[in-house]
């Protein structure tokens, strides 16, 4: 490689990074919340898994560092938006495992659904009771 | 042809060949889900799985196996769950404001999942180490897990419950939410968090930022929630 070459390789190649220059710095926070919150979860046994203590502590870190926030802000809503993606492996490993479901498939099936239905029934409609005793107009 | 033997039982073996038919069935089934306009029967997640599966079964690949190279995929989602908290602080004005109607509904959405489901199986004749593992369903896996295993449930059992309540949830919410047209988007993220957390959550971000900050908030007190009351209420239903 040339030495007159370099620049302009290097603006290519810190244009392709350019939509996130903190990346390596954004993951590195997720992941030490995370480290945090598994510590804290298995050394003080703890029933809350680690990366939920993870969200608590960064949300109050983010409290009282909000710079934070921009730093972490890309590549966040980077992984949220694939959220739906990070489910499949598991997903997958329950076709493997419907076998262990043997002759109660269908009432599992149907109790699953009809409680899960009547759940979200229960909490919306809480919810909307609740806040409209508060007096609250939503956006 | 016996090279071709040669390189699947080598691609079969490694990582890169499972990670990229992961994210190459998830593209496929969300493009195929944009193309369906988003219909709720079209879940990514639901398409995905059974794509993923069907090419396992084609090619006898174990689950093992195909977790050694899903499994980077599968890591992504403890940083994703920590980075709830971003969209959690973003919405801190509205979070702060519903603090109340949030905490009526995770005690009514909490206790009608594992009540509901305890009932509704027992009524069909469903008891004993099947039944304690339902009681859970609505938690994230990992509490759903430790507390079918402390009252008695199998935990590879509850792991299949937890995400076919998540698919089921994602699937139900909308078309059912618009028939009651509920258009509070705070009161139907929090909603299908509580009963469906993570995959819901998943649904939720996809539809509107709103509900996707309050269902991340639903599906992390719904877990400390359900750890406290399913071992209690699962005792009424020995």
């Amino acid at each position: 490689m040339t030495s007159a070459a370099q620049p302009r390789i290097w603006i290519a190649f810190r244009a392709e990074i350019g939509t996130d220059p903190h990346m390596i710095r954004a993951i590195s926070i997720l992941l030490l919340f995370q480290l945090a919150g598994e510590s804290l979860s298995r050394g003080l046994d703890l029933f809350v898994p680690g990366p939920v203590i993870g969200l608590a502590a960064l949300f109050i870190a983010l409290l009282i560092f909000p710079k934070l926030a921009e730093v972490i802000r890309v590549a966040a809503n980077g992984l949220l938006a694939h959220l739906s993606l990070l489910f499949v492996p598991a997903g997958v490993g329950v076709i493997a495992h419907l076998g262990t479901f043997g002759t109660n498939g269908i009432g599992l099936i149907v109790a699953l659904i009809v409680s899960t239905a009547l759940a979200i029934l229960a909490a919306v409609l809480t919810f909307v009771l609740f806040a409209r005793l508060m007096g609250q107009r939503h956006e | 042809m016996n090279d071709a033997v040669l390189l699947w039982s080598y691609l079969a073996q490694e990582p890169l060949l499972w990670l990229t038919t992961t994210l190459v069935a998830y593209t496929i089934s969300d493009w195929a889900a944009g193309k369906a306009g988003r219909h709720a029967l079209a879940n990514p997640v639901l398409m995905a799985v059974i794509l993923i599966a069907l090419v396992l079964w084609v090619t006898s690949t174990p689950y093992a196996t195909y977790f050694e190279g899903a499994q980077f995929v599968h890591f992504m989602l403890g940083p994703a769950t920590v980075a709830l908290a971003l969209p959690l602080y973003d919405n801190l004005p509205k979070v702060k404001a519903a603090l109340v109607p949030m905490i009526a509904a995770l005690f009514a959405g909490s206790l009608t999942a594992i009540i509901t489901a305890l009932g509704i199986a027992k009524a069909m004749g469903i008891t004993g180490e099947t039944l304690m593992s339902l009681a859970p369903k609505s938690a994230t896996a990992p509490v759903a897990l430790g507390v079918s295993e402390a009252i008695g449930g199998q935990p590879t059992l509850t792991a299949v419950l937890v995400i076919l309540t998540g698919i089921s949830g994602a699937i139900i919410a909308t078309p059912m939410l618009n028939a009651l047209k509920i258009t509070d988007w705070r009161a139907r993220g929090f909603a299908v968090g509580v009963a469906a957390h993570g995959i819901a959550t998943a649904h939720a971000f996809r539809i509107n930022s709103t509900a996707g900050a309050f269902s991340g908030i639903g599906m992390g007190l719904n877990a400390v929630l359900t750890a406290l009351l399913a071992p209690l209420i699962a005792r009424l239903f020995l």
